[in-house]
């Protein structure tokens, strides 16, 4: 431009071009951005613009926008379950009818049932038995070698199936022990309860044990055997070992004698899959107490 | 007084026509192009005989198995440190190379020079040089420019599409895959990565070009805090070449006879003509694929491509004038002003000298320390390998008559190529017993070239002093029973406690 009054600012120092803009004498240089960057900011405007038509994205009172291509990350979880369902579809066939015992043959179904029995248990058994299966008071540990209802495979998967002293299941684990309290007298139970501690190795009052010997023969050995030993058929404790599901001090000994004790486990037969039932019950087996499986009955 | 109108924020990319130029860089560079274009197209299809149930391709990230084959070192992901080593030696080595040399990795080895310079090449040998690229871009669009442009897009497509298709076979077994490929069998990533990585290649090595270097790469402004005075890169020697003047044929002959005895006297401006060694010629702006002046000094955009180098070293042998106005040279490097009397005798350090610094040597030990560290580790890694790892929850199991176990997650490595059979056994100073699940042997077969994860029970009795103290250390050993090689682990038994 021939006019002189419109030529360029220029800053002195630098030689580069001005905006024109002063604060105090201090210019501002323009150093120009690139034209195809602008043009990418309107781009990914333009992009944005068709995500959200796209997608779900501008809220509105009840929910939001669902998007032209219909995507929900619930949508996407679902598919992805009826995927895995749908490729473990024939290994759980296999599964649900598979003999438990020799399961381990078979590595690569063994292998799955372990690993689809853990991620049952942590659903739906961790709840009671613990994540690590370990238990608590009153809910027995799985990983120890004692068990109530037997510890084969077969046993495991009845107990897993039908579930203990439940209304829901005919098939039940059922047993119930009295409460002696309101059978014995008062006076009749410390002494029990020093010949019960004498069974299993605790420290115990030897003369009130000796009397409490006569009437744990009169009141107990029906289930609990003459030894002490108990009966899985009954869901009857082994009192000679080591292992107290609600304890083996003298306070929580005398509170299951005076008044029994009645622990529930719901059948889980209906709610999951047979699959699901044998897989967790070789998951269960191979925490490390499992117990051998009967040679199988030949003809 | 008129407004004056504001002036626009934006502007448009300046076309770049960079002439031809030959010399020893450009001589240079056509080899390390060669070098580096001819491994990352034929890597892939190396091969390498690893036995049975390997893959034998040479170099294979197979991330569907999750291992990293490069020729005879195979690595598991647990060993991703030998990666992160390898990324701190990369690290290293650029922080060296830049302290030393300056932008090279820039000007010699990044893909974006290197793409770019093969882009150059391809448009020269179609459209021509400089100046009948500039005069086919004023010119119309007939049948000659759009034949000229479709040519040379079409080669420029090609070369993008064997450089996106390059770089799935580091991922998959190159044969197999090449044949999918044609047969419109592959997985969708393969053509999603080759679209891609073509449109990035053509786009970037076609159009953007420098703009990429000066807007979307951060090395420049990280290199610049790497460099110091001392570093050498490339520069121009403004003693010499100001003030520059038309060259005049014939008025420098003192100086190509060479009666001169000392350096500066050689290269020294005549001051009585009034004019330095620089002709302003045009020849370094010219010859320059970043479309700048390098005599405007240091700035970011100099990817240190020395292009510059070779076109002003063949002007100043021209016109007789010693080579090197524009130079590989450090900052510092700067002779004392002509009325000094230490002018005479001064001369540049030698490079020696500006290479070896505390910074480079630093850089260069901590380089061979890791990168020996590695080799020792990649050496003494055994074919078995165990991983312990304690359950937690619970800390201990109470048996029926009375004895403490633990329980340990195991996983066993096998990295041999066939099934080996695994003994596992314990040391402690006390008395603990070990058993395997599902085991009665303290065996287990563990597959070729797998990871079996198996669940360990050591046992203390009820009388044991291991299960009645807190802890108690042992070491769980497997051992290879056919090769004779053996690995240990150390960990934790926990008992009642007091």
């Amino acid at each position: 431009m021939s006019d002189p009054e419109n030529k360029k600012p220029i800053d002195d120092v630098t030689g580069i071009e001005t905006t024109g803009h002063s604060w105090d004498g201090i210019e501002e240089l323009n150093n120009p951005l690139p034209r195809w960057w602008l043009w990418s900011l309107y781009l990914t405007i333009i992009w944005a613009i068709g995500y959200t038509i796209a997608y779900p994205a501008w809220p509105l009172i009840n929910g939001a926008t669902e998007g032209l291509l219909g995507y929900s990350t619930r949508g996407e979880v679902a598919a992805d379950i009826d995927a895995r369902e749908a490729a473990n579809a024939e290994r759980n066939a296999e599964l649900a009818s598979a003999d438990l015992a020799t399961l381990s043959d078979n590595d690569a179904l063994y292998r799955y049932a372990v690993s689809s029995g853990a991620a049952v248990f942590r659903t739906n058994c961790s709840q009671c038995h613990g994540s690590g299966a370990a238990g608590a008071i009153g809910y027995p540990n799985l990983l120890d070698d004692d068990w109530l209802w037997g510890g084969n495979h077969e046993q495991i998967a009845y107990t897993v199936r039908h579930g203990v002293r439940n209304e829901d299941d005919d098939d039940a684990h059922y047993s119930e022990m009295p409460a002696f309290g309101e059978i014995l007298d008062k006076e009749q139970i410390p002494p029990l309860v020093e010949y019960v501690r004498s069974l299993s190795g605790l420290e115990f009052d030897a003369a009130l044990a000796e009397v409490g010997a006569d009437s744990f023969a009169d009141n107990c050995t029906a289930c609990h055997a003459e030894d002490g030993m108990g009966d899985p058929e009954q869901g009857a404790p082994n009192l000679t070992d080591a292992i107290w599901l609600y304890g083996g001090d003298r306070e929580a000994l005398t509170h299951t004698i005076t008044y029994s004790r009645f622990g529930v486990m719901p059948p889980w037969g209906g709610r999951l899959s047979e699959a699901q039932v044998q897989a967790v019950a070789t998951y269960v087996h191979q925490l490390g107490g499992g117990e051998a499986d009967p040679d199988p009955v030949t003809d | 007084m008129a407004e004056t109108p504001p002036p626009s924020l934006y502007a448009a990319r300046e076309p770049i026509f960079p002439r031809r130029v030959s010399g020893f860089f450009r001589s240079l560079k056509w080899w390390i192009m060669g070098l580096t274009l001819g491994i990352y197209y034929l890597l892939p299809w190396v091969r390498w005989d690893r036995g049975p149930n390997l893959p034998d391709q040479a170099v294979l990230a197979d991330l569907a198995s999750r291992r990293f084959f490069f020729f005879w070192i195979e690595i598991w992901p647990h060993e991703f440190y030998f990666v992160a080593g390898l990324l701190i030696m990369a690290g290293l080595g650029l922080f060296l190379f830049t302290s030393a040399l300056g932008r090279v990795w820039c000007g010699y080895a990044c893909p974006q020079t290197v793409w770019t310079d093969l882009f150059l090449l391809v448009e020269r040998k179609i459209e021509g040089d400089r100046n009948a690229q500039i005069r086919l871009l004023k010119a119309k669009w007939d049948f000659r420019k759009w034949r000229l442009r479709l040519t040379k897009w079409l080669i420029w497509l090609g070369i993008s599409v064997a450089t996106g298709g390059a770089w799935v076979f580091y991922f998959t077994d190159a044969p197999t895959l090449l044949r999918d490929l044609v047969t419109l069998d592959a997985a969708a990533v393969a053509y999603i990565s080759i679209a891609i990585m073509t449109a990035t290649t053509f786009l970037f090595g076609g159009f953007m070009r420098e703009q990429v270097c000066i807007y979307m790469c951060p090395w420049p402004r990280i290199q610049a805090a790497m460099m110091d005075e001392g570093t050498l890169t490339v520069g121009y020697r403004e003693w010499r070449g100001e003030p520059r003047g038309k060259h005049r044929k014939g008025a420098r002959a003192a100086a190509a006879a060479g009666t001169a005895t000392t350096y500066v006297e050689t290269n020294l401006p005549e001051a009585d003509q009034g004019t330095g060694d620089c002709i302003d010629c045009m020849a370094c702006v010219n010859v320059c694929p970043m479309g700048i002046d390098i005599r405007d000094g240091q700035q970011m955009e100099c990817i240190t491509c020395a292009l510059c180098i070779d076109a002003c070293d063949d002007i100043m042998s021209k016109i007789g004038k010693p080579r090197g106005l524009i130079d590989y040279l450090a900052l510092e490097d700067v002779p004392p002003p002509k009325e000094s009397p230490e002018r005479a005798t001064w001369s540049p350090r030698p490079i020696w000298k500006h290479v070896l610094k505390p910074r480079t040597i630093l850089y260069t030990t901590l380089w061979g320390l890791i990168g020996a560290g590695m080799v020792f580790a990649l050496f003494v890694r055994s074919d078995i390998e165990l991983t312990v790892s304690p359950v937690r929850n619970p800390t201990y199991v109470m048996q029926s008559e009375g004895s403490i176990r633990n329980i340990y997650d195991v996983r066993l490595r096998n990295k041999s190529g066939e099934d080996r059979l695994f003994h596992l056994s314990l040391s402690s100073d006390e008395t603990l017993r070990i058993e395997l699940e599902g085991s009665n042997d303290l065996s287990v077969l563990v597959p070729a070239n797998e990871t079996l994860l198996q669940r360990v029970y050591v046992t203390a009795r009820r009388q044991d002093p291991a299960a009645s103290s807190n802890r108690t250390d042992l070491r769980i050993w497997v051992e290879d029973v056919e090769a004779q090689t053996r690995a240990s682990t150390a960990t934790l038994f926990n008992g009642k406690g007091e």
